[in-house]
């Protein structure tokens, strides 16, 4: 029940916070999904949708939404399984349409290099800082022998605190 | 000389976020590039909505400069640029062909009589798979074609008439031109 509500609370959520495009009223989408009767096939529509990211609510996958276009989409998903395509060609079918941005994992390109080389590119970067900041530590914790100048101070140092008690 | 490296780094740290961000702040996240730009536009065909005895295809506006606009009945947003498209329609700028999205025909007829016609003719995308086709994922949306039917520009949203005049009419006048 809870959860029943908070789908619904989510799905308004979702409906509402891009009033400036409109999605069709709920009651032209109670067509139902062709279930695929194979246990593999359903299976594999649930694996692709999960791979693709909704349009609508940007946040979830096809598999996921209650967004018009997520169900839409599903159905040409379980349509191009019942035809026999392999996962690549729907892939390729939704890349085709909507570009590499319904893709949770975009193949590695010009454009999305920093996105995929970036947070190893920061791990670098804080390794090299991290190992300069010991190095400086080790480096002011190594004794060495006094100078002259300091030896002197200290000895001052000391001699002085001698009279003053 | 190492002090001020110890302050200029983190400054300057702050400085490429801040500008990251800045950017991301100006930028639309329901604005999706479109893979289709450049391309020639899908093959359809479809019913027309004031008659349904008559296919309609994309093969029919070769050779024509044209706008293609999504719209319905149920899309509030279009609402907001119609206005904008009576106009054009009455300058005859660009014939402009309307494709009905997963809407009731009866619907859809009487939303043009109330707030009018501007299109050349609409067609019925009843399932949406025309749309699937055009990567529509919102309404309203407007793909320009050009006179060798490739799709030369995608607005997302509704036609804001800054949009028109820097963009969708200066393309329009170019495209003719070739």
């Amino acid at each position: 029940m809870r959860a029943a509500l908070a789908a619904f609370l989510f799905a308004a959520l979702c409906g509402t916070a891009f009033a400036q495009q409109s999605a069709p009223p709920a009651d032209t989408a109670k067509e139902a999904l062709p279930t695929p009767k194979d246990p593999v096939a359903a299976k594999r529509a649930v694996a692709l949708g999960a791979e693709l990211r909704c349009l609508v609510c940007q946040n979830q996958s096809i598999e996921e939404s209650n967004a018009e276009l997520a169900v839409d989409l599903r159905r040409q998903i379980r349509e191009q399984i019942a035809q026999g395509r392999s996962d690549r060609e729907i892939i390729d079918y939704m890349v085709a349409r909507y570009g590499d941005f319904v893709l949770y994992r975009p193949p590695f390109k010009a454009s999305t290099a920093l996105l995929w080389v970036g947070p190893f590119l920061l791990l670098l970067v804080g390794v090299i800082v991290l190992r300069r900041v010991l190095a400086g530590r080790r480096r002011n914790a190594e004794e060495r022998p006094l100078t002259e100048a300091e030896r002197r101070e200290a000895e001052r140092l000391l001699a002085g605190t001698g009279k003053t008690e | 000389m190492k002090r001020a490296l110890v302050f200029a780094i983190p400054l300057a740290l702050f400085v490429v976020l801040a500008l990251f961000l800045l950017r991301g702040l100006g930028l639309n996240p329901r604005e999706v590039p479109s893979p289709l730009i450049g391309k020639a536009a899908p093959q359809f065909q479809l019913k027309q909505l004031a008659d349904p005895a008559t296919a309609f295809s994309e093969k029919d506006m070769a050779g024509k400069v044209w706008l293609l606009n999504v719209w319905a009945s149920w899309c509030v947003a279009c609402r907001e640029e119609h206005p904008l498209l009576v106009e054009v329609a009455r300058k005859n700028l660009v014939p402009i062909v309307g494709l009905n999205y997963k809407d009731e025909p009866a619907d859809a007829k009487a939303w043009l009589k109330q707030f009018g016609d501007p299109y050349k003719l609409s067609v019925t995308d009843r399932d949406g798979r025309v749309g699937i086709d055009f990567g529509v994922y919102g309404v309203p949306e407007t793909f320009l074609i050009d006179k060798a039917g490739v799709i030369r520009y995608k607005q997302i949203g509704p036609i804001t008439p800054e949009a028109w005049e820097k963009k969708i009419l200066p393309m329009v006048r170019e495209l003719e031109k070739s």
